[in-house]
């Protein structure tokens, strides 16, 4: 189990855990962030500030302090 | 749609619909779709801030639809959101339309299924159909209508397909009796719900919405919910059974927060909708346009320089394009000035149109063309996606200096006008961030300023550096406005950072239709103002520096111009008896007055009234300095535009110190009284003055200094 933060470019991972608190979670799950979510890491911004991910068809801007409170697992189809 | 048939307003059915959606599926445009109403849209979630109504008539029905800013989910994560949420459950209105991205089906269900339990009748409006058949995306709509228990229509705002079926739906639903929705959860939920609705049914509980949505709202955790039932004397009863139910949802699903088993269980549900449903042609992802054109403009490296050059690019079109119609525009008003001038034998009433009216407004709209051009530009920027990428790019550095990366979308804004941009900070979570952003708006010049810039930089620069001066001028404020805010978050908005997750909308398109009424509705408003608030200004400004009369003056040099020798002699005598009945008038008073407090920066009294006129607003500033010097002695027949007035009267430090001051200070009257709205509180607009006035007039000083010190 590793956190989001650390995925490389173009991986694609399955949500395990997250660890953020109740409003950051809610926030997180509205953007379908949630247990058993497939996210793929698109891109990251100069110096890794920022990450762009894609969970469904949606993209998403996250900073990677955000990404640390999820916990991901390799997705294996 | 329908504007000819007008409904009587007494014997005609009032429908009244809450639209209701997620970010950017286009509410906004379907609503101009539906009514030909001319709200704003762009490509990027929070567009719409506040709620507005659009009223129109169909058939023999009075509609109202209410536009509710777009929210993810019923929550109150940010303001926006919170307006609508409290709008759904407190306010009175006949039904929903849920306005869905057929393209992202499974995403907005999210929203979809929470809206169920409100208790209303609901009619989704599965919204950009067009693009979904591009993909080769296919909604059952019927069996979708069937599982949900809901009218499915599919429509298309921006190519208007299926408006008239949405309309006819709305109707046909609001003249039916209600149908049950149909939301099925896993079985250990279903029997918590039935456990607290048959509680509720034995106590013969009344509510408008059915026991059943009382009990998932109750189960969710709603908080409206919650405070209704409160007050009830069941409460004691029922609270130990909702805290058993859910303790035994969170247990069936290993969570300790029953809103993420809720979320899991929507989740669940709109999964089961989509695999009954969907029927998406392209099994095998590929590469979408969005993936490809991402890959260059949000690249690590090139996507910032990228960034830089296309706004370089916007500022050297507004100085170059908009060069070329602004000789005729002069030459127009000059030409109109003298033929109307003709026509008034009365001196007073001349001056009072030519100098006053013609020269005000005339100094304004010459810079339409410009305006036009950084319209368009920001209108580009906000239709196809890409400022969301350049929010995500900045976010970094933003976040060095204090701000939210989601800051850039009201600053960016801010280049176009400030009041936008005042309500679109609402976008931001935090009070502290909102109030912070709002403070630095004020650094990004507005549209309004552009004139003052284009005036100035015209004046002194060569045509082939005037862009690149221009371009400076907006990084420059923006830079400042970077600095500034660290400062504020260092010392005034100390606090912790707030979580930055934004979605990033696919890149669109944008119709030219769409761009073309953007900017023709701005640039109307800034010829209506032209036309209305600076002709008035302008007046004012002629009045105060036309009187009070000084015939003693008048006599004096009038002797003196008869007894001139030559016609050179004359025309100075002329010009100096002009230029000294200007500095004795009203204005020239007050100009005078305060020219000490403006004498370190090297303004002179024109100056210092223009930049006390501009404050009303910045446009002002260029019509007083137009009516100033086609009043004042210094300008000949043979060169009497203002831009040569400008360069001539003008030390060159002083105008440097003065676009100082113009990037910086107070924004505009109306901005000012939306910012103390914004903002919460008239303490905060005083903040705003101390703070804008200091900052502008110190680093005024240092400019002011700097040049000379460096030209001499």
């Amino acid at each position: 189990m590793k956190k989001l933060s650390e995925c490389k470019k173009a991986c694609k991972v399955k949500v395990v855990k997250l660890n953020a608190s109740s409003e950051l979670r809610q926030r997180l799950i509205s953007f379908g962030i949630m247990k058993e979510a497939t996210i793929e890491i698109l891109e990251y911004a100069p110096a890794k500030s920022t990450i762009e991910i894609k969970v469904g068809k949606t993209r998403i801007a996250l900073r990677s302090k955000e990404a640390e409170l999820i916990e991901v697992e390799k997705y294996e189809q | 749609m329908n504007n000819n048939v007008n409904a009587c307003p007494i014997v005609a059915k009032h429908i009244k619909i809450a639209l209701v959606g997620q970010p950017n599926v286009g509410k906004s445009m379907l609503i101009n779709s539906i009514s030909n109403a001319h709200l704003h849209v762009g490509n990027f979630s929070g567009v719409t801030v506040d709620k507005t109504e659009v009223l129109f008539d169909y058939k023999n029905y009075h509609f109202i639809i209410v536009d509710l800013p777009g929210t993810y989910a019923l929550n109150d994560y940010t303001i926006e959101e919170r307006v609508t949420s409290e709008y759904l459950i407190e306010n009175n209105y006949d039904l929903i339309v849920n306005v869905v991205d057929s393209t992202n089906l499974e995403k907005n269900l999210q929203l979809t299924s929470e809206l169920l339990s409100v208790g209303k009748k609901i009619v989704i409006a599965l919204n950009m159909s067009d693009e979904a058949d591009k993909e080769g995306i296919n909604i059952n709509v019927q069996y979708m209508s069937q599982l949900l228990g809901i009218a499915c229509v599919k429509v298309s705002a921006a190519t208007k397909e299926g408006i008239t079926d949405l309309i006819d739906s709305i109707i046909n639903e609001f003249e039916i009796q209600s149908i049950e929705h149909k939301l099925i959860f896993s079985e250990a939920v279903e029997e918590e719900v039935t456990k607290i609705a048959n509680y509720l049914n034995k106590h013969k509980y009344k509510d408008d919405n059915s026991h059943r949505n009382i009990a998932i709202n109750l189960l969710k955790n709603n908080k409206a919910t919650y405070a209704k039932l409160h007050h009830d004397p069941i409460w004691i009863e029922l609270q130990p059974i909702l805290i058993d139910a859910s303790k035994h949802i969170e247990l069936h699903h290993d969570s300790n927060d029953v809103k993420e088993a809720f979320a899991s269980e929507y989740a669940a549900f709109n999964k089961g909708i989509v695999v009954e449903v969907l029927e998406d042609k392209n099994k095998v992802e590929k590469k979408t346009l969005t993936d490809k054109i991402d890959n260059v403009l949000i690249h690590p490296i090139l996507g910032i320089p990228i960034f830089l050059f296309l706004m370089w690019g916007l500022f050297q079109l507004t100085f170059e394009i908009g060069a070329i119609p602004m000789d005729y525009i002069d030459a127009f008003f000059g030409w109109f000035g003298d033929t109307i001038g003709a026509t008034i034998s009365n001196n007073d009433m001349r001056s009072l149109i030519v100098d006053g009216i013609i020269a005000g407004v005339g100094a304004v709209v010459l810079f339409v063309p410009n305006i036009i051009i950084l319209f368009v530009g920001i209108a580009l920027l906000e239709s196809t996606g890409y400022m969301s990428r350049v929010a995500f790019l900045l976010d970094g550095f933003f976040h060095k200096f204090g701000l939210h990366g989601q800051s850039f979308i009201p600053l960016v804004t801010g280049f176009g006008c400030s009041i936008p941009a005042y309500m679109s900070a609402r976008i931001l979570k935090n009070d502290r961030d909102r109030l912070l952003t709002l403070f630095i708006i004020g650094f990004m010049s507005c549209g309004a300023r552009l004139p003052v810039y284009v005036l100035f930089v015209g004046a002194f620069f060569t045509p082939s550096m005037a862009g690149n001066i221009l371009f400076f001028i907006y990084i420059g404020g923006a830079i400042l406005g970077l600095i500034a805010a660290k400062i504020l978050k260092m010392t005034a908005f100390k606090g912790t950072d707030e979580p930055f997750v934004m979605e990033m909308p696919k890149y669109r398109l944008p119709s030219l239709k769409l761009i073309w009424h953007t900017v023709f509705t701005k640039t109307m408003m800034y010829l209506k103002k032209a036309g209305t608030f600076i002709a008035a200004a302008s007046m004012l400004v002629w009045f105060l520096s036309n009187y009070p009369h000084n015939l003693i003056l008048e006599e004096k040099y009038e002797g003196k111009i008869e007894l001139a020798s030559n016609k050179s002699e004359k025309l100075t005598l002329e010009n100096t008896l002009a230029e000294e009945l200007l500095e004795q008038s009203y204005l020239g008073s007050i100009g005078k007055f305060s020219e000490p407090l403006f004498e370190p920066l090297g303004f002179d009294w024109k100056m210092s009234v223009a930049l006390q006129t501009g404050l009303a607003a910045k446009e002002v500033v260029v019509s007083t300095l137009g009516v100033l010097y086609s009043l004042g002695g210094d300008v000949d027949e043979e060169n009497n535009s203002l831009i040569n007035a400008i360069s001539k009267n003008i030390p060159f430090a002083s105008a440097v110190a003065f676009i100082v001051v113009i990037m910086i200070y107070l924004p505009c009257l109306a901005a000012s009284v939306v910012f103390t709205r914004e903002a919460g509180g008239v303490k905060y607009f005083f903040y705003l003055i101390g703070f804008t006035s200091i900052v502008a007039y110190s680093l005024a000083f240092i400019a002011y200094r700097l040049t000379l010190l460096i030209t001499s």
